[in-house]
């Protein structure tokens, strides 16, 4: 590709520049947590990491990743195929309620919870009756990450299938295909780099949820505090090397869902949603 | 052939409609519909004069006005910064590019409260960025600068990866024609790529600001969260709703909800227009 518009002139003025904006804004914070984290040298990185409160912290958000992902690929899925199979009425809406969840903030996607099975929520009384805990309980953190991570996986395999069309589908069936079996044997490996990228944003975002978490949470230490709650409470108690230690954890996570993605972009751009191409 | 009640859906070969339909609604019905009604009827247990005023409370006003206003700000300057990024990205080939244009997504996949921690340290006054900028007499952590700062980091990847696909499939004929037509290059960016641009630019600054006004984790160390003066509205829920005024915080919730649906449709209506003159 050889572009038309390439300001020979200020092109190295605008290299420089973007540079220094990406590396001031967006990688000096992620290379401080580094530095911050291993300050005190490698023992004193890894001492609250050890910590009873620290690893309770690392399996609760592994427990929450593992109920609310799988869920949120399952109805992904199913609202893919609903939405890209089939013309109905209300499909707009349809489609406008499955992206409602980035518009509002994580902390109102909390909120909700609270208002529904809170002590004083709808269902609050009741609950109480039947001996359920909800609210300041893991049930309710992975109902708060639901709604926040809901739309990743449902975004990304629309786009996709729409582009597919169901010709192939169609031909199974005629070929007496059952529906199940036309499922599993020609949508699923149609689109399943894109089902891998969407549970990788699903599952990065669910792990490192912080704002929905932090209101329903109740921020019991060892209990109810997931990891990135953890590095909250550290911070506050200004033990720094413990909070940015922890934050490692997040960090890297996040950096090996950039790598994978974008290694899933080089590859296999064409089974991706077109509107990642690039 | 179809029967009356089932008219409205169209006719398909294709098998699995009632399940897949059912599970989309009922998943939909509890995880999104059934907590948002819960969110927009509870402020109305005050009454309609206990919403107004929980809503015109000055610190309500002043948490309110910084989110929007930051916000803003933040996503208009990502606009700038983002552009510029963008068009150095795609249009120009420079050793290093594919993992440079990767970065740019690392305050997507950066969990907020990582991301908060980080641009504090950074930032605080016994920070390096922050003693810097203390030599110039500017207060960055723990003031509107600092909300800013946290915003413009959470929201530039939003401009960036709005605007570089339609930077890439650009009508490269109708560069060729301006160029013909002897328009500079100034010109012809200024008067051919960028109104091209637009719909995408407004697309990406928007995002970035629905992003920002919702936005908790990356902000709440960096403001300082004092009353009045460094307050987000979402910190301002939390505070309400750690007070067990439930019924307050929902009417913030409500209201930040509305401010922002209302200035996303109008967005979208100043786009649609541009892109109509972009194409006459």
């Amino acid at each position: 590709m050889k572009p038309l518009f390439r300001l020979p002139g200020v092109a190295p003025l605008l290299l420089v520049f973007s540079l220094a904006v990406l590396g001031l804004l967006i990688v000096l914070p992620l290379g401080v947590v580094f530095q911050q984290a291993f300050a005190q040298g490698l023992g004193a990185y890894l001492t609250p990491l050890r910590d009873p409160d620290a690893l309770a912290a690392i399996r609760l958000t592994l427990l929450v990743a593992a109920i609310s992902v799988p869920l949120n690929a399952v109805f992904g899925l199913a609202a893919a195929w609903t939405v890209t199979r089939f013309e109905f009425r209300g499909k707009t809406l349809l489609l406008a309620l499955i992206d409602l969840p980035f518009s509002i903030s994580p902390v109102v996607s909390g909120l909700v919870w609270v208002l529904l099975f809170g002590a004083q929520g709808w269902f609050g009384a009741l609950l109480q009756a039947w001996g359920v805990k909800i609210i300041f309980a893991t049930s309710g953190i992975v109902l708060a990450t639901l709604v926040v991570t809901l739309p990743f996986v449902a975004r990304e395999l629309i786009p996709l299938m729409q582009d597919q069309g169901w010709d192939e589908e169609a031909a199974a069936l005629t070929l007496g295909a059952g529906g199940f079996t036309t499922f599993f044997r020609v949508t699923l490996p149609n689109v399943k780099w894109a089902l891998v990228y969407g549970v990788l944003l699903c599952n990065a975002r669910a792990m490192g949820e912080f704002g929905a978490v932090s209101v329903v949470s109740g921020h019991i230490r060892g209990l109810t505090d997931t990891l990135p709650l953890h590095i909250e409470a550290l911070y506050n108690d200004y033990d720094f090397v413990g909070a940015f230690a922890a934050a490692t954890l997040l960090a890297s996570l996040g950096l090996v869902t950039l790598v994978v993605k974008t290694g899933l972009e080089w590859r296999f751009a064409d089974e991706l949603a077109a509107s990642r191409r690039h | 052939m179809s029967s009356p009640t089932a008219r409205w859906r169209q006719p398909s070969v294709l098998p699995g409609f009632p399940l897949a339909f059912g599970l989309t609604v009922t998943y939909l019905g509890f995880i999104v519909i059934l907590p948002l009604a819960a969110l927009v009827l509870k402020p109305w247990s005050l009454g309609l004069a206990g919403v107004w005023s929980a809503l015109t409370e000055p610190r309500v006003l002043a948490a309110l006005r910084l989110s929007f206003g930051t916000s803003v700000l933040a996503a208009l300057v990502d606009g700038v910064l983002g552009l510029i990024i963008a068009w150095t990205l795609v249009r120009y080939e420079f050793p290093g590019r594919r993992l440079v244009d990767a970065i740019v997504d690392l305050p997507f996949a950066l969990p907020t409260a990582v991301a908060g921690i980080a641009l504090t340290a950074l930032y605080a006054p016994t920070g390096p960025l922050g003693a810097l900028a203390a030599k110039f007499g500017l207060k960055t952590a723990y003031s509107p600068l600092g909300i800013f700062i946290a915003l413009l980091f959470i929201g530039l990847p939003f401009v960036v990866r709005a605007i570089e696909p339609v930077l890439q499939e650009f009508d490269r004929e109708v560069e060729e024609a301006a160029r013909t037509l002897g328009a500079s290059d100034f010109q012809r960016i200024r008067q051919v790529v960028l109104p091209a641009l637009a719909p995408a630019w407004i697309s990406g600054v928007t995002l970035a600001f629905a992003r920002a006004v919702g936005e908790y984790g990356s902000v709440i160390f960096i403001a300082g969260n004092m009353p009045m003066r460094t307050e987000i509205a979402p910190l301002l829920i939390v505070i309400k709703l750690e007070e067990f005024d439930y019924a307050g915080a929902a009417a913030v919730g409500v209201a930040m909800v509305v401010i922002s649906f209302g200035s996303l449709l109008a967005i979208n209506d100043l786009q649609a227009y541009l892109a109509q003159r972009g194409r006459a």
